[in-house]
C-alpha cells in the first residue's frame, strides 16, 4: 500500500496539505484584516447617519459629501500646512462639524415641520451642491488627487499575514472615536439630552431640552466622525476626488440600516459586516460584483428582519 | 334629453383635444422647418421621456405612497430590453419599435412584480432603501451583462441602436400615459391605491387588499418607466449603465416632488422645466461660469423645498385632468 501510516508519501501529502491550509487560512485572515480596515471607515460614516436619523428621522444624503470635505481638509492640512496626522484629523473633524452645523441651520432647520420628503430632497440638494461646488476650480477642483501620507508605510509580517501601520492606525483611531462617542452619549448630560430627543422630541422639549441645539450638536458630532473617516480613508486608499463620497456614503448608510438605524452599536456591527462582505466578495468571487453582493445582503436582512440586526421590532398601532 | 353639465363636459373635452393637436402641430412645424434645431428636438424628446418615467414614479410614490429610490433600474430594464430586441432582429421598422417598447414595458413590469412581492411589505424609508439596493444591484448587472449577452456591451456601453424615436412617438406616448394614469386614478382600483397611501391599516380594515394594490401601483409605474426607457434607447442610440444609476433615480424623484406629489400636471410641468432648465442654463450662462450650472441647480432645489415644501403644484391639477362625474 502506498498510503499506510508512517509512509513517507502520506507524510509528504500531509505537509503539502498543511502548507496549503496555512496559505488558505492566511489569505482569509489577510482579507479579514482588509475588511476590518474598510469596515472601520464605514463605521465612522455610518454613525453620523444613525445619529441624525435617530434624532430627526432624516436620511441625510449629504453626509457622504461631508466625508469628502473631511478628506480634502485633511489633504490640505497634511500637504500645505504640514500638520502631523493627529492634528490633521482634528482639523478635519472641526471643519466638518462647522460645515454641517451651517448646513443644518440654513437648509434643514426651516424644514423642521415640513413633510419628510421635502427634507429628503433638500438633503439631496445639499449633497449635489457640495459635490459640484467642491468640483469648481477655485475650491477643490474636479480632478483625482493623490493623498499625501504623513509617514512611510511599514508592513509587519506575521507569518503569511501582512499588517501595515496604516491599517493599525485606521482601526485604532476608529475604535477610539467610537468609544469616545459611546461615552459621550451614555455619560454626559448632552448625551442624555440627545437620547431623550431621539426617544420623543416633543416630550424632551417639554422637559426643557433645547431641541434645536441638540439637533445641531448631533449633526456636528456625526460630521466630525465622518471627517475623521475621510482622512483615514484618504491615507488608506490614497486617491480623492469631489465625488468620492457617494458610494462610501451609500454603503455606510446601508450599514447603519443593516445594524438597525438609530442604534449606535448597530452601526458599528453593520459597518463591520459591510466592509467584510465587500472585501471577501472581491477576494473570492469578483470585484465587479462587490456592490451587488453587499446590497443583496442588505435586501435579505431587510426581508428577514426589517428593523435591522439589532433593531427592536415595533408593533404598529392604529 | 342631454343634461347641461354633460354638454359642457363634452365641449371641454373637445377643446382639450383640439389644444393637444394644435400644440403638437405647432411644435412639429417648428421642428420640420428647423426653427427648433435637431439638438433642441432631442432635448424636447428627452423631456417627454422623463415625463413618462416620472409619471410612473408619481403613480408609485405620489398616488400609492410607496417610496421608491430605484426607478432608474426599471427605466434601464426597459431600455436594454427594447434595444436588445431591435438590435438582434437585424432590421428595423415602426412595427418593431412598437414591439420593442411593449416588450421593454412588460419586462420591466414582470421584474417589478417579482421584486415588489417581497419588498413591498417594507414601509416608508425601509422600502426606499430596499429599492435603492435593487437599483444598485441592477446597475451591477447592466455593467456585467456582456458576460451573458455580448450585444448589451456591459460597462463599455451599448452602441449601434437604431435611432427611431421621434417627436411624434414621444408626444403620442406621453398623451397615452397621461390618459391611462388619469383614468386609472379615477377608477375604483385608483381610489384603492390612494387609500393605501392615506392609511394602510384603515384601508385594509375596510376590505382593500393592500398587498394587491401596492403591487399593482408598483408594476404599472414600472411599466411606464420601461416604456420610457425603450424610447430613451432609441432616442440616443447609446446606452451606458451610468445612465441608470442611483443618481438617475434621484432625478426622477426630484421631478415628482418638485412638481408636487400626486399631481399629474405638476409632474408634466416639472419634467419639462427640469430638462429645459438643465439644458437652458448651458445656453444662458457665459462660458466662464458654465461649471456653476450644477451648483445653481441644487441651490434652486433647496430654495424651492424651503419655500414650497409641497412642490410647485402641490396636489392641484389642470382642469381637464379632473374627473367629471357623469350625472
Amino acid at each position: 500500500m502506498l498510503l499506510t501510516i508512517g509512509s513517507p508519501w502520506l507524510i509528504f501529502l500531509l505537509i503539502v496539505f498543511y502548507f496549503f491550509l496555512l496559505l488558505v487560512v492566511a489569505y482569509f485572515l489577510q482579507q479579514v484584516i482588509n475588511g476590518l480596515q474598510l469596515g472601520s471607515v464605514y463605521a465612522l460614516i455610518a454613525l453620523g447617519y444613525t445619529l441624525v436619523y435617530g434624532i430627526i428621522r432624516l436620511i441625510n444624503f449629504a453626509h457622504g459629501d461631508i466625508f469628502m470635505v473631511g478628506a480634502y481638509l485633511g489633504f490640505y492640512a497634511i500637504l500645505r500646512f504640514k500638520l502631523p496626522l493627529p492634528i490633521a484629523i482634528l482639523f478635519a473633524m472641526v471643519g466638518c462639524a462647522a460645515v454641517a452645523i451651517i448646513i443644518e441651520r440654513l437648509a434643514y432647520k426651516p424644514l423642521r415641520n415640513a413633510p419628510r420628503i421635502a427634507c429628503l430632497i433638500t438633503a439631496l440638494g445639499v449633497s449635489l451642491f457640495l459635490e459640484n461646488f467642491c468640483s469648481l476650480k477655485f475650491v477643490f477642483g474636479p480632478n483625482y488627487l493623490a493623498y499625501p501620507r504623513p509617514f512611510p508605510v511599514v508592513n509587519f509580517n506575521l507569518g503569511q499575514v501582512t499588517i501595515s501601520n496604516i491599517q493599525i492606525i485606521v482601526f485604532f483611531v476608529a475604535i477610539g472615536l467610537m468609544i469616545l462617542l459611546e461615552l459621550f452619549v451614555s455619560k454626559t448630560k448632552t448625551g442624555m439630552a440627545m437620547r431623550a430627543v431621539a426617544f420623543d422630541k416633543n416630550t424632551a422639549q417639554l422637559m426643557g431640552i433645547n431641541v434645536d441645539f441638540i439637533v445641531s450638536i448631533t449633526f456636528g458630532i456625526g460630521s466630525a466622525l465622518a471627517g475623521a473617516g475621510g482622512v483615514l480613508y484618504g491615507i488608506a486608499y490614497p486617491q480623492i476626488n469631489p465625488f468620492m463620497g457617494i458610494m462610501p456614503g451609500l454603503k455606510a448608510f446601508v450599514a447603519a440600516v443593516l445594524g438597525g438605524i438609530g442604534i449606535i452599536p448597530g452601526a458599528m456591527l453593520g459597518a463591520g459586516i459591510m466592509g467584510m462582505v465587500e472585501v471577501l466578495t472581491s477576494a473570492y468571487i469578483s470585484s465587479t460584483l462587490r456592490d451587488a453582493i453587499a446590497f443583496l445582503v442588505l435586501l435579505i436582512v431587510l426581508l428577514i428582519k426589517p428593523t435591522g440586526l439589532l433593531g427592536e421590532s415595533s408593533i404598529e398601532k392604529v | 334629453m342631454i343634461e347641461k353639465s354633460y354638454i359642457k363636459n363634452q365641449t371641454t373635452k373637445i377643446k382639450v383635444i383640439l389644444f393637444i393637436i394644435i400644440f403638437y402641430a405647432v411644435l412639429q412645424v417648428l421642428m420640420s422647418t428647423q426653427i427648433i434645431n435637431n439638438y433642441w428636438q432631442q432635448i424636447i424628446c428627452f423631456a417627454g421621456v422623463m415625463t413618462i418615467s416620472a409619471l410612473g414614479l408619481n403613480l408609485i410614490y405620489g398616488f400609492t405612497g410607496q417610496f421608491s429610490l430605484g426607478h432608474a433600474a426599471f427605466f434601464g430594464i426597459g431600455a436594454y430590453t427594447s434595444a436588445f430586441i431591435i438590435k438582434t432582429a437585424h432590421f428595423n421598422n415602426t412595427f418593431l419599435l412598437i414591439i420593442g417598447l411593449i416588450a421593454g414595458g412588460i419586462f420591466a413590469g414582470v421584474i417589478a412584480f417579482l421584486i415588489g412581492l417581497p419588498i413591498l411589505r417594507l414601509r416608508s424609508d425601509y422600502l426606499g432603501i430596499a429599492t435603492l439596493g435593487f437599483g444598485i444591484i441592477m446597475k451591477v448587472i447592466f455593467d456585467n451583462a456582456d458576460a451573458v449577452f455580448p450585444v448589451l456591451g456591459g460597462s463599455r456601453g451599448m452602441v449601434g441602436i437604431p435611432q427611431m424615436t421621434n417627436f411624434a412617438w414621444v408626444y403620442l406616448l406621453v398623451f397615452f400615459t397621461v390618459i391611462i394614469l388619469r383614468n386609472l386614478i379615477n377608477s375604483a382600483p385608483g381610489r384603492a391605491l390612494i387609500s393605501v397611501r392615506e392609511d394602510e391599516i384603515a384601508s385594509e380594515s375596510v376590505g382593500v387588499n393592500t398587498t394587491k394594490y401596492k403591487t399593482l401601483g408598483f408594476v404599472i409605474g414600472s411599466i411606464f418607466a420601461g416604456v420610457a426607457g425603450g424610447l430613451y434607447a432609441h432616442l440616443y442610440a447609446f446606452l451606458h449603465p451610468q445612465n441608470f444609476d442611483f443618481l438617475k433615480s434621484i432625478d426622477v424623484l426630484l421631478i415628482v416632488v418638485l412638481g408636487g406629489m400626486a399631481s399629474i400636471s405638476g409632474t408634466i410641468i416639472a419634467a419639462v422645466v427640469w430638462v429645459l432648465i438643465l439644458e437652458g442654463l448651458r445656453v444662458v450662462l457665459p462660458e466662464a461660469i458654465l461649471d456653476w450650472r450644477l451648483v445653481i441647480y441644487p441651490l434652486l432645489l433647496i430654495l424651492i423645498m424651503i419655500f414650497r415644501p409641497g412642490g410647485i403644484f402641490s396636489g392641484k391639477e389642470f382642469k381637464f385632468l379632473h374627473y367629471q362625474e357623469k350625472k
